[in-house]
């Protein structure tokens, strides 16, 4: 019974298609890659997961719950998946702990005490524990983006969504991230990435999905992906390097 | 409560309307020409001449602080006192004048502010005039800048320029104050005037906004300043 | 008999500030509340609750406050509510407030980053936890520099309904003038009130606004 379920998924922007039919599925406690180029849909398809877009056609069923163009559902839905974006957006009003603490408590119900012990657990987990009192701006982009991962954790999420999650931050603080993403594998959370880490996803991804012109393009095992693609597109798209 | 609208008496009266839709176009133009000078001259002499920067700063502040209602009754009312005699009409162009010519001093200081020195020292370097400079590297960019913020000004002026019924100058609220007399329908004739300063105010922000762009054209630099700073 | 402009003409006109500052208070309280419906219903997503929103502030920002205080005066008569000009006085001028604030606030709701919106949903909070734990928070301390501004505009502003009979600064002014024939003198001191009274609101609203901009990178 796999956690995610997409059946030929369509989603438009006015008159461009950026989906044009995509099925997919994981399951529980695997890792996927979803990699291509910028404009291929990889992106877009992530945060379709989770109704952050709405889509046109198709049926997405998340950790079971059920997506449709209608949009309902969307609150439960999201209480078991989470989603850690390129540019963190934590909440600049916030210390640390409260960033952590909203979402258990207000969407939860979680009493304070609670939502505090999963902040000090999720925040332990990235390694980041004497960071709770921080204001969000005194941390650097590796750290902030840290605390938006310990932010979704949280929730205790069945399904996290990765997008591109080091892009915006410098070369020597992607290896933090990377090293917690890792982390989150071994313990077995089921996860979703889109990522330009191609060394990163070919080794901690069971499974890479190469995405081109709005479907999927090729898949498998990631070890056969990188290393023996076989399609012409992905070929290419592995030795040109990120573009 | 039964209250029938009557409008037939005030449109009946829709002469004494229009002479006072014309007195208002008249003052509020003569006073957004020459406050809007008046600013521009006053801020660029501000950068210009640092001695002269409290005494336009002190003016900017007391004008800026203090009700357009009370600085009306000064002029009008206080200045010949000491051997000034105004009109009503003349005292609300200048009362005008120098309202306007506050705000558009801080409003086009901004604009000049905005300005790189280094903008200045390009323009020198390239054998250009001080008035060339000033006239094209400076002046005109932050004019283009600060427009949607002038126009903003000048429509409130022109909606100002009603408390002039308060001195019984005939301008488009005082016309309306008599025709509320004679026909004793307040609200009706208020209603039908506000209705007019609306679409005035409409009116001149078009107006405003079309000078814009004939001044600073789009696609021009100009232009491009002008629309950014409308579209913050 | 024409009095001279003493001490007691001067208490009397220090005096009547006091009713300046009621009529502002009384403006910003109810203003505050309608331009906050009024902010809302403008960033709503129920497109006719906008638009009403956006006429609604259209028509305050294009007419004069002297029309709103008459049509709120003669309105209200005819509505069959026969008001003290104070309290008429408090509704237009709120009136007018409100345009202007939710003006104001709808513009400091919409420059919070839009991923704000898109994190804090991914995080399975309700649109109404949205605005209360997220966006209006940090909207706030986008507005408070140009609301404390609006202040300005509004003490100003409440001189306009000296003419219903409020006796207010203004009005005071004109009493006292109307005793003394001293115009110059009279309301050079009115003007000084006015001005205790805004230019520290003034040196306030700038003072915030630099630690708005101070505060932000970039």
């Amino acid at each position: 019974m796999p956690v995610v379920r997409v059946d030929d998924v369509h989603k438009r922007y006015g008159a461009l298609e950026v989906l044009k039919g995509v099925s997919m599925a994981v399951e529980r406690g695997e890792v996927v890659a979803i990699i291509g180029r910028s404009g291929s849909g990889k992106s877009t398809l992530l945060r379709c997961l989770n109704g952050l877009e709405p889509i046109q056609s198709g049926r997405i069923e998340v950790a079971g719950h059920v997506l449709d163009a209608s949009g309902r559902g969307l609150r439960a839905l999201r209480k078991d998946v989470g989603i850690v974006f390129q540019s963190y957006n934590l909440f600049p009003h916030l210390r640390v702990a409260e960033n952590i603490m909203l979402a258990p408590r207000v969407a939860l119900g979680l009493s304070k005490r609670e939502a505090r012990a999963r902040a000090e657990a999720t925040l332990a987990q990235v390694g980041l524990a004497e960071k709770i009192e921080a204001w969000p701006d005194n941390l650097s982009g590796g750290q902030q983006q840290r605390v938006a991962i310990a932010r979704s954790l949280a929730m205790q999420p069945k399904v996290m969504l990765f997008d591109e999650v080091t892009s915006a931050l410098d070369p020597e603080l992607t290896g933090e991230v990377l090293a917690v993403l890792e982390t989150l594998a071994r313990d077995g959370m089921t996860m979703l990435l889109v990522t330009h880490e191609m060394a990163f996803a070919r080794r901690v991804a069971d499974r890479t999905i190469f995405m081109h012109q709005g479907l999927l393009h090729e898949e498998g095992p990631s070890e056969e992906v990188f290393g023996a693609p076989r399609t012409p597109e992905l070929r290419q798209f592995l030795s040109g390097g990120l573009k | 409560m039964n209250f029938q609208f009557q409008f037939e008496p005030v449109f009946a009266q829709a002469d004494v309307l229009l002479d006072g839709l014309l007195l208002t176009l008249e003052l509020a133009g003569a006073g957004i020409v020459l406050g809007g000078l008046l600013g521009t001259l006053l801020a660029l002499l501000r950068r210009l001449v640092p001695g002269l920067r409290l005494v336009i700063g002190a003016y900017v502040e007391i004008v800026r602080n203090t009700p357009f209602l009370i600085q009306l009754f000064i002029v009008y009312l206080g200045l010949p006192q000491i051997g000034i005699r105004l009109t009503p009409e003349q005292a609300a162009v200048i009362t005008m004048t120098l309202n306007l010519g506050a705000y558009t001093t801080e409003i086009v200081r901004a604009g000049l502010d905005s300005v790189h020195p280094s903008q200045i020292e390009a323009g020198l370097s390239l054998a250009l005039s001080r008035w060339q400079v000033l006239r094209h590297v400076v002046l005109a960019p932050a004019l283009a800048r600060v427009w949607p913020s002038l126009s903003s000004q000048f429509v409130l002026m022109l909606l100002s320029s009603s408390i002039f019924s308060f001195i019984s100058v005939q301008e488009l609220s005082g016309a309306a104050s008599n025709v509320e007399q004679d026909t004793f329908k307040s609200f009706e004739t208020y209603i039908v005037v506000t209705a007019v300063y609306l679409g005035l105010a409409m009116g001149l922000r078009l107006i405003l906004m079309g000078l814009g762009a004939v001044l600073f054209p789009a696609g021009s630099g100009l232009g491009r300043l002008r629309q950014a700073a409308g579209n913050r | 008999m024409i009095r001279q402009f003493g001490v007691d003409e001067f208490i009397f006109i220090l005096g009547s500030a006091k009713w300046t500052l009621v009529l502002t208070f009384i403006a910003l309280a109810l203003g505050s509340v309608f331009g906050f419906i009024i902010a809302l219903a403008r960033v709503s997503r129920f497109a006719p609750l906008r638009m009403l929103a956006g006429a609604w502030i259209g028509i305050v920002q294009g007419v004069p406050v002297l029309m709103l205080l008459f049509l709120s005066y003669f309105g209200l008569a005819i509505a069959g509510l026969d008001l003290p000009p104070m309290i008429a006085a408090g509704i237009s001028l709120s009136l007018y407030a409100g345009g202007f604030l939710g003006e104001i606030w709808r513009g400091a709701i919409q420059s919070v980053p839009h991923p704000q919106w898109e994190a804090s949903a991914a995080l399975a909070l309700t649109r109404t936890q949205q605005y209360r734990y997220v966006i209006l928070p940090q909207a706030v301390r986008i507005a408070v520099p140009p609301t404390v501004g609006f202040v300005v505009q509004l003490v100003k502003n409440t001189a306009i309904v000296s003419i219903i009979g409020v006796v207010e600064l203004a009005r005071a002014g004109h009493l006292i003038n109307n005793a003394t024939f001293q115009p110059f003198k009279v309301f050079a001191v009115v003007a000084l009130i006015y001005f205790c009274i805004c230019w520290p609101i003034s040196l306030l609203a700038r003072r915030l606004e630099r630690g708005v901009h101070a505060g932000r990178p970039g």
